[in-house]
This record gives structure tokens, C-alpha cells and sequence, in this order.
């Protein structure tokens, strides 16, 4: 339990009355700026760091420490952990983990790869991407692609224990992070688009036996969500909240899984994150009985759990009866800030949707709801008025609607295109600013659903749809943003060329930091996004940046390696319908710029 | 059906198509014809049609949809391929109709020093199965040059023989 005598010393006098637990150690441990101990940098998920040696004035002075090559070709997402002297470098599927000493440019102190069944490889959507393990208390914390959860000795990489979290043969894979809280470990399954019944679930952090799971559809007792005490918008959900939203069993294979990013706050002692679409793609296969549209709680929805029991405190549904893949699985930051006049405790979450999201977190009420995205069109917007009985819904504008334009019909020119106005990769939070720096995508779709039948094991999407860059902008599919999310108001915006599909980092020496698609890494001014820095990696980012310091001198790291759904879905360049007939459209393809390898770039100031 | 089931009759049927192209591949490029809207090469290999106004044939657009439902998640748009599988459009230049049904419903592994990948069976898979001839056609159309990236702009009417086939091939509507 204890790492260091002196410590332990320390400790004792409040051992009789709080145990200690992993979350006092990550809260500890992410308190000191010089790690990155947790993927989202903190409970917070705000991605900021304190550290200030590199700033707005010398950023342009930065050169390449080391690197490091992974050995695996495919997407890399996620970002290195730092822990004391010890860097952790995860990789896409086979998840080879490194531990590299800080102390020797990188060199290897051990390596964990695990052996996995390869029939994993083609039921995981879109690259066998993965965002990345965490520290709590001495482990490391790793989910496999095969669902598989290993708790590994940080100093040594020796297996404490393992258990499997879900079967790949029903599609069933791992591509989040996981979140150590307290005693428990908690963790996401990813597979809507292969009819995955989707769940969160706890595993003690010390044994790995499963303590609670929560699905996220069905019955009230599987779904942890209490008839009277579980809020949304601000009344009880009620009975059967989840099964009265579906028609018979669909909710059986109805997706929601949660693929991505966890937040927690301590205060309230409350888990957040997102679920995902309602498997098919195809609505008119999900109606009710009626041929009307139907709910289908709580896929689409921000849920808020309590850590101990799982049991929901509150959730909301972004995106009900969805009908463009709009994922709701985007990390949810927690920030406090001031919102018409009052001091809030919010949650900001930029959902695929294209809306930019601000809920009080620990009631779960909606504050704000404004795209970020000028050209979303698919709704004219979310419902304000408390007393409306379309109070939180987002209003669907005809044209857009896939349902209502019908099956085996296309419907043209939505925005966002079905990757959203942002998919995983995480915004960051800058207290300094009170600005969120968020990377986005700027692409629509023409989207033509069409009847599909379902198949353990194999996909179950039911649609074709062609992307092209925003028309009428300024050509690219991209932009780096900032956001006031008091507002709901874009600050400024700054066009590229290719989605921004890398996670943002901001620091206290006032600037912020992204990869691009082609493989730049680059830093802006926080205040107006002026690009101050940019330098070429070896390939594409879809990683996140983190920053570390190591014997006083500040580093910020950065995985490369083009793939995920970026990977495959621009790697031959989009085309426009608009141009004639599929003409490739103003870019020339991701692949003309990029090529795939896996590798960690380090910079510090000479 | 079983999984063992449907390949092992696929591939019993695959061979026969197989003697039946080796005896006439050279004739291959001459004149196709056109069955109730399907339409076939000289030797009765599944094709495409594009006329001149651009309109394709149904199955040619029936692929197009099936592709970019069931396989572009990993061979990227229009079969030009991606960061994580291959461009479809270059493989169906070398590839035979027979291989190509036989890898599609059992399945590649490729074990390479620097990856690994594998495309799963889809032979259970009905959305697949019901129209891997549509998938060719369309591919072939792409590699073949015959049709542009993107949405085919005009297709034919589906033939009420398309409407059978998918019913009996679905088994449940």
C-alpha cells in the first residue's frame, strides 16, 4: 500500500481514518506538474499543465531530445505516461507497453506484450487504436484490444493480475483508457457498430474481481439507474427509463458502448463519461412499433455515477434516436468557472453531434448547448426553455433528417459528417484563459441508410455515406479552436488542412499544443492562436501531447503514427459531390503527405 | 448457416467457376450481355455496366452502398484503401472472381515481420454474403476505370429479380 517508509510515517497518522487509495495517490501524484500520470493528465481531464519553462517566447527554440520507435505500424493514439524516472510508451494492438529510463534518453527497462488472439484485429471499427493505460499506487493499469485488464508492477512490468472484461467473438474489443478511482479500477468496452450491449465496469484495483457493472440500456437493475433518485434535467428518470425507449429487445444488441475517456471529481465522488450510437446505423430499424423515432436511453448520453456503487446520479441524452452516428463518448472536462454571473462546478463536453455542451456536474442541469462548428446544420439547436416539453432535446431540421428523408434515400450535405465536429481526441482547459482549446473536424457527409440484419460478431451498420470538407469554408477539413464555454462561443478559430484528430495541450507558459494528420506538432499563442512553432514528425498524429519535467528541464512528447478512423477515412483524400462527379476535392489525399510507423518525439529548449 | 458450413459449398462452387473462367479467359474482354439487369461477361462472370449518360446497373450501385456499409470501415472510400487494409480497386485487377468470393467469405491472415492483419469471414454475415457479387461488380467497375470516387450520380431501377434474390437470401422478410 505503501511506497516509501518515509511516507508510510507520514501516512500513519491518517491511516485510522482514510485508507489510502489509489485515488489519493493519482490526486497526489497528478498534483506534481513534472508527471502525466493519468492519459487525460488529471481527474480533470483539463489536459493542463502548470509547467512554464517553455513558453509563448522561447517555444520556437525547441529541438528533438530523443525518439523512439514502437515497432507497430498502426494508429497510435493516446499519449506517454511519466511516473518519477520512468516513461510509459503504450502501443495500437499487440498493446506492447514500454517502461523507457528518463534517466538514459529512453532505454528500455522492460517491455510487457501481451499474446493475443489476431481474430480480435477485424472486429475492432476502424484501426486497433488505443488510448493508453494509467498509474495508480505503484501499477500500471493496461486493457488490452481482447478486453483483457492487466495490472502490471510499475517497476517491474511483472503481472499482479488479470481478468477478462468481455468477449471479442460478440465484437466485444478495448480501445479506452481506464481510470483508476479509489480501490477500483474502471473501464469501457468499445463494438456499437457490431451490436454490443454496451458497459462500464469496476474492477478492485488490489485483486481484480469485478465490484459493479453498468450497462448502459435495459433494465433499471443492470443499468444502475434508481426510478426516483436518478436525474435527468433536472426530474427523476422514473421506471424502466432505458427498456421503454426501445422496441422489444433491441436494446440486447443496442450499442451504447464507452470507448472513451473518463472524469472524476472527487468532491462529489462522481465517474463521468459518454456512451455511444445505438448500434445500426440505420434508424428506421430502431423505431417503435409506431414507425415513429424512439429514444433509446441512454445510448448518446453523458452519464454521471456514483464510484463506489456505479449507481447514476444524473445522465442526459445529446443525441436521442440517433441518425448520423453522433457517438456521445467524448471526454467530459471539469472546470469551474463563472456562467451568467455565477461561480459553476461544470462539465464541458464537445460532442460528435457538432454542440458544444456546459452542465452544472454536480446536478446534471444544462447551462449551454451552442455549436462549435458554424456549419452544423442538422439541428436548429437544443431546447432551453424548462418548461417546454422539448426542454434538453436538440431539434432536428427536416432536410438533414436520414429517418425522414427514409430508407434506401440519400440524404445530402449534413454537417458534421458521422466522425462529428469532433471525435476522441481531447480538448484541453486553460484556467489562465478560461478558454478550451478544442481540435475539430470540419467535414460533412451525404448519409443513405438501408435495412441490415445482425449477426453475432459481425458489423451491423446498415449505411453509406461519402464525406467531403465543409462547403462554403475555407476548403479544409479542419479546425484548431478555442472556446468559451460560459458562452457557448467560439473565441478563435485557426483552418487546417486535415481534421485536428490529436489531443490539445495547454500550459502556464501561455500556449497550447497539437498534432496534425500530416505530422506536425505545433504551438499557438493561447490568447489568438497564432502559430509559434511547428516541426515535422515522422508521421501523422493522432496522439495527444503531454509535457514532463525531468531534473528541472521541461519536455513535451508526443506519439506519432497515422491510422484510426482519420487514418482510413482520409488516407485516399474525400471527395466532393458538389465538384462533379466525385471528383477528388480540394486536398489531395493523407496519404500523399504521410506514412504509417509508430514513433514518440521528445522536444525541449536547447 | 454455420460458419464451416456455408464455406466448404462456397468453395465447392467456387471451383467449378473456376475450370469454367480457365476455359474461356481469353475471351473475357468481348462482348457482355445483359440478363434482367444483371449483367454478365462473354463466359458469365458477374460485370458492371455504365452507360453513356453514366447510369450504372442496379447491382453496381447495390455494391457501392454494400462496400461502403460493410468493408470501407477498413478498406477506406471508393475501394482506394487506407492506413489500416488495402486498395481494393488495385487488388481486383489481379485478383479472380472466384478468390475473390473465397477470401471474402473465409477470411485472410497475413503475418508480416512489421504487422499483422486479418480480414475476418464474412460468409455468415448475410449483409455481406447476400451481395458479394454487387461488391465485385462495383470494384471491378473502380478498378477497371469504368466509374469515378464517389456516389454513383444515376443508377437502373432494382430488377424484381434483385428484390427475390435478397428476400431468399435473407430468409426472413
Amino acid at each position: 500500500m505503501h511506497r516509501h517508509a518515509l511516507a508510510s510515517a507520514s501516512l500513519a497518522v491518517f491511516a485510522f481514518a482514510t485508507p489510502a487509495m489509489a485515488n489519493e495517490d493519482v490526486l497526489q501524484q497528478s498534483a506534481r506538474p513534472e508527471q502525466w500520470v493519468l492519459q487525460t493528465g488529471n481527474y480533470t481531464n483539463q489536459r493542463y499543465s502548470k509547467l512554464a519553462q517553455i513558453n509563448r517566447d522561447n517555444v520556437k527554440n525547441l529541438k528533438v531530445a530523443w525518439t523512439f520507435s514502437t515497432g507497430v505500424l498502426r494508429g497510435h493514439e493516446g499519449a506517454p505516461l511519466v511516473v518519477g524516472n520512468i516513461m510509459y510508451v503504450h502501443t495500437p494492438f499487440p498493446n506492447t507497453l514500454y517502461a523507457l529510463d528518463l534517466n538514459e534518453d529512453g532505454k528500455i527497462l522492460w517491455k510487457y506484450e501481451p499474446k493475443q488472439n489476431p481474430d480480435v484485429i477485424p472486429v475492432m471499427c476502424c484501426d486497433t487504436v488505443y488510448r493508453g493505460p494509467a498509474y495508480a499506487d505503484g501499477t500500471i493499469y493496461h486493457h488490452q484490444a481482447d478486453t483483457t485488464l492487466v495490472a502490471l508492477d510499475a517497476k517491474t512490468g511483472k503481472e499482479k493480475w488479470k481478468v477478462v472484461n468481455g468477449d471479442p467473438k460478440k465484437g466485444e474489443t478495448n480501445t479506452a483508457t481506464v481510470l483508476p478511482v479509489k480501490d477500483k479500477v474502471i473501464v469501457g468496452i468499445s463494438g456499437a457498430e457490431f451490436g454490443v450491449r454496451g458497459h462500464v465496469t469496476a474492477y478492485d484495483a488490489k485483486t481484480g474481481k469485478q465490484v459493479w457493472r453498468a450497462y448502459s440500456l435495459g433494465p433499471d437493475n443492470e443499468i444502475l439507474f434508481d426510478p426516483e433518485k436518478t436525474m435527468s434535467l433536472g426530474k427523476p428518470v422514473g421506471k424502466d427509463s432505458s427498456l421503454k425507449t426501445w422496441t422489444g429487445e433491441q436494446w440486447k444488441i443496442g450499442g451504447g458502448t464507452a470507448w472513451g475517456w473518463f472524469s472524476y471529481d472527487p468532491e462529489t465522488n462522481l465517474v463521468f463519461y459518454g456512451t455511444a450510437n445505438p448500434s445500426t446505423w440505420n434508424p428506421a430499424q430502431r423505431t417503435g412499433t409506431d414507425g415513429k423515432p424512439i429514444d433509446q436511453k441512454w445510448t448518446m448520453a453523458i452519464i454521471a455515477r456514483d464510484a463506489d456503487t456505479g449507481v447514476a446520479k444524473w445522465a442526459y441524452q445529446m443525441t436521442p434516436f440517433d441518425e448520423w452516428d453522433y457517438d456521445g463518448v467524448n471526454e467530459m472536462i471539469l472546470a469551474d468557472i463563472t456562467v451568467q454571473g455565477q461561480p459553476r462546478k461544470v462539465l464541458v463536453h464537445f460532442d460528435r453531434n457538432g454542440l458544444g455542451y456546459t452542465l452544472d456536474r454536480v446536478t446534471g442541469e444544462l447551462l449551454v448547448a451552442n455549436k462549435f462548428d458554424p456549419k452544423v446544420n442538422w439541428t436548429s439547436g437544443v431546447v432551453m426553455d424548462k418548461n417546454s416539453p422539448q426542454y434538453g432535446r436538440p431539434q432536428v431540421v427536416k432536410e438533414y433528417s436520414t429517418f425522414q428523408t427514409g430508407q434506401d434515400k440519400n440524404t445530402k450535405g449534413v454537417c458534421p459528417a458521422a466522425l462529428g465536429s469532433k471525435d476522441q481526441q481531447p480538448a484541453a482547459f486553460s484556467p489562465q484563459t478560461n478558454l478550451f482549446y478544442v481540435p475539430t473536424n470540419h467535414v460533412c457527409m451525404d448519409y443513405e441508410p438501408f435495412r441490415v440484419s445482425y449477426t453475432a460478431g459481425q458489423p451491423y451498420v446498415g449505411a453509406t455515406l461519402s464525406m467531403f470538407a465543409a462547403p462554403g469554408s475555407h476548403g479544409g477539413m479542419g479546425n484548431f479552436i478555442a472556446w468559451d464555454a460560459a458562452q457557448g462561443k467560439i473565441a478563435w478559430s485557426k483552418p487546417e488542412k486535415f481534421s485536428v484528430w490529436s489531443g490539445a495541450l495547454a500550459t502556464a507558459g501561455g500556449i497550447v499544443f497539437y498534432g496534425t494528420l500530416e505530422g506536425y506538432i505545433k504551438a499557438v499563442d493561447e490568447k489568438d492562436g497564432t502559430e509559434l512553432f511547428k516541426f515535422k514528425t515522422p508521421s501523422g498524429i493522432i496522439g495527444n501531447v503531454m509535457t514532463y519535467s525531468h531534473n528541472g528541464k521541461q519536455y513535451v512528447a508526443v506519439l506519432s503514427g497515422v491510422g484510426g478512423w482519420a487514418g482510413i477515412g482520409l488516407a485516399a483524400g474525400l471527395t466532393n459531390p458538389n465538384d462533379g462527379l466525385g471528383a477528388v476535392g480540394g486536398y489531395a489525399g493523407l496519404r500523399d503527405y504521410t506514412a504509417l510507423g509508430g514513433s514518440l518525439t521528445v522536444l525541449t529548449l536547447p | 448457416m454455420k460458419r464451416a458450413g456455408f464455406a466448404s459449398a462456397m468453395i465447392g462452387a467456387i471451383a467449378l467457376l473456376s475450370n469454367q473462367y480457365a476455359m474461356a479467359e481469353t475471351a473475357s474482354t468481348t462482348a457482355k450481355k445483359e440478363i434482367a439487369g444483371k449483367w454478365l461477361t462473354a463466359t458469365g462472370e458477374p460485370t458492371y455496366n455504365v452507360a453513356n449518360d453514366g447510369t450504372v446497373d442496379w447491382y453496381t450501385f447495390s455494391g457501392f452502398r454494400r462496400y461502403h456499409s460493410e468493408c470501407h470501415t477498413c478498406h477506406g472510400p471508393d475501394g482506394e484503401g487506407s492506413s489500416y487494409a488495402p486498395a481494393l480497386v488495385e487488388s481486383v485487377k489481379t485478383m479472380s472472381y472466384a478468390d475473390f468470393m473465397l477470401i471474402v467469405a473465409t477470411g485472410r491472415e497475413v503475418v508480416r515481420a512489421d504487422k499483422q492483419s486479418k480480414m475476418p469471414a464474412l460468409g455468415d454475415n448475410a449483409n455481406v454474403r447476400c451481395y458479394l457479387e454487387d461488391i465485385y461488380v462495383y470494384l471491378k467497375a473502380r478498378a477497371d476505370g469504368g466509374l469515378p470516387r464517389g456516389r454513383p450520380a444515376n443508377r437502373a431501377d432494382k430488377p424484381e429479380a434483385a428484390e427475390k434474390q435478397e428476400k431468399e437470401c435473407f430468409g426472413d422478410r
